[in-house]
């Protein structure tokens, strides 16, 4: 058994393997130099010095070899036979297998016309890039957030933290354009704003100026934001293109089942690096998540194991910023109708059922929406809003008329 | 300190699959009623902090709010990633419509 890819994803379908009772050789192939970590602290607790790096990692290296895994770091995985079922590596090396699967994850997407090599511009993907940045993150500092997205937001939340001012910068009009309606991302912006942070929404970024350290950077518009430190965050590539040469089918991903098969035989794929049909969404998704991560790698585990598993989850994330905790469950889609019930929770509708929920400090409430968001429950929008009416009741209520039709 | 019965207000009127948190010599402790029976827990999450008591109660489990690892209310036992240690468990009595936690140490 091969598992290419010693992230979160990775490292989670290792363990699951075993407490899946399969007993044959794991051998896990990761380029970094660390052993599988969570990404979650890596914008937040780490960039803040709260936690030491291995509050990150999934297990203590030693427990790899100890669950008859093994882990093969700094080392790059260069193409698959899936004929000859093997796995090559940059250095030539050639491992057999009898199930492969692919946990590549995803990679950032560079800003086009980004300098290379000046000092003080970072991107935040690895566990080195957020301890470069921490080493950086001094008071007084100026930073530039180009992208509006949850990294882009959380670095910033953490970079006031630490005592530097910060602009914002999203090319589009509203902040999380891609994962957000507009209305549940004003809140956000708002938030940010509160806290002092500057926001710079609906234009894009022109050029970074510097002479081997970063000095600026260029709006559109001719506005110029002196910077000592610029991070880039606007968004990831799923890194597909190992299984795209083997001859796997790729769409937005990788396109795996609901067992996480490829078009590949023998080969399996879990994690951001997926495009997957969602039972619940009712359409095909790629997610970049904590829970992708985790929850589809055990399925993917399982199905290797012989234990038949579809993934069929509610999409659900968090983001800790400015000491407010934000958890989306379900999904966004254009044209949904927006109901607020108080002032912590928006849920959103379309075709009468509930299909997101974005909460703010209300995590007791958004773990009853993503029940009925699961229950695909039909509710009139003036129930939800009616903060009277408890989610817990209108559950058992979805739940009680769909077991008697 | 911490030996013995201590009384837990308000815990009489958890309705089921509700959860508090209080502080209990210093101690966080959350009192659940699952399935008609109460039980008692070390409030932080072994994973990462987060108070339990704030989390969702379903079928004999407690689920962390923050990550929704699970914990098995009976045992304390970790029932669902990402928690993998155990959380610590306490003995729960009701007397005279009081209920009240043995902290045991």
């Amino acid at each position: 058994m091969v598992i290419v890819g010693a992230g979160q994803a990775g490292g989670r379908a290792a363990e699951a393997l075993r407490a899946a009772g399969h007993t044959g050789e794991i051998v896990l192939f990761g380029e970094e130099r660390h052993e599988p970590y969570e990404r979650p602290r890596l914008s937040k607790s780490l960039l803040l010095g709260e936690e030491p790096a291995a509050a990150a990692c999934l297990h203590p290296r030693d427990w790899y070899a100890a669950h008859g895994v093994t882990l093969r770091t700094r080392s790059r995985v260069e193409a698959i036979a899936p004929k000859s079922r093997a796995v090559i590596t940059a250095d030539g090396q050639r491992v057999e297998y009898s199930k492969l699967l692919l946990c590549t994850g995803s990679r950032v997407r560079p800003l086009p016309g980004a300098p290379d090599g000046l000092a003080g511009v970072h991107y935040l993907r690895t566990l080195d890039d957020s301890e470069r940045l921490a080493a950086q993150l001094t008071p007084g500092r100026r930073l530039v957030v180009i992208g509006g997205g949850f990294i882009g937001l959380e670095v910033a939340s953490s970079a006031l933290k630490r005592g530097a001012t910060v602009t914002v910068v999203e090319r589009q009009p509203t902040l999380l354009d891609r994962v957000l309606p507009a209305e549940i991302a004003a809140r956000l912006a708002s938030l940010h704003a509160a806290h002092g942070v500057s926001l710079r929404a609906g234009v894009p970024v022109a050029r970074i100026k510097g002479n081997g350290a970063v000095k600026s950077v260029q709006l559109a518009d001719g506005t110029e934001l002196d910077a000592d430190l610029v991070v880039i965050g606007i968004g990831v590539i799923p890194n597909t293109e190992l299984a795209e040469t083997a001859g796997a089918a790729s769409s937005d991903g990788l396109v795996v089942d609901e067992y996480c098969r490829t078009t590949l035989e023998h080969v399996y794929a879990a994690g951001d690096v997926t495009n997957h049909y969602n039972p619940i969404l009712e359409r095909r998704v790629r997610l970049e998540s904590w829970q992708n991560a985790q929850n589809q790698a055990i399925a993917a585990a399982h199905n290797i194991a012989g234990k038949a598993r579809p993934y069929a989850e509610v999409p659900w994330f968090w983001s800790d910023q400015l000491g407010t905790n934000i958890q989306m469950v379900g999904a966004a889609e254009p044209g949904m109708q927006i109901v607020w019930r108080g002032e912590r929770v928006a849920l959103g509708l379309a075709g009468g059922r509930l299909r997101l929920a974005v909460g703010f400090d209300a995590g007791g409430e958004i773990r009853l929406a993503r029940r009925l968001i699961e229950a695909r429950a039909q509710i009139p929008a003036d129930r939800l809003a009616d903060g009277a009416v408890k989610l817990k009741d209108l559950l058992a209520e979805a739940t009680c008329s769909a077991s008697t039709p | 300190m911490g030996v013995g019965w201590h009384e837990v207000p308000g815990a009489a009127d958890l309705g089921d699959d509700e959860a508090i948190g209080v502080v209990l010599q210093e101690r966080p402790v959350a009192v659940v009623r699952s399935g008609g029976r109460l039980h008692a827990l070390h409030n932080v999450c072994t994973h990462q902090f987060a108070l339990l008591s704030d989390g969702y109660v379903e079928d004999g489990c407690i689920e962390c709010p923050l990550h929704q690892g699970k914990f098995d209310l009976q045992t304390g036992a970790p029932k669902a990633p990402p928690v993998t240690e155990p959380v610590r468990v306490y003995a729960v009595k009701t007397e005279d419509g009081k209920v009240y936690v043995d902290l045991g140490d």
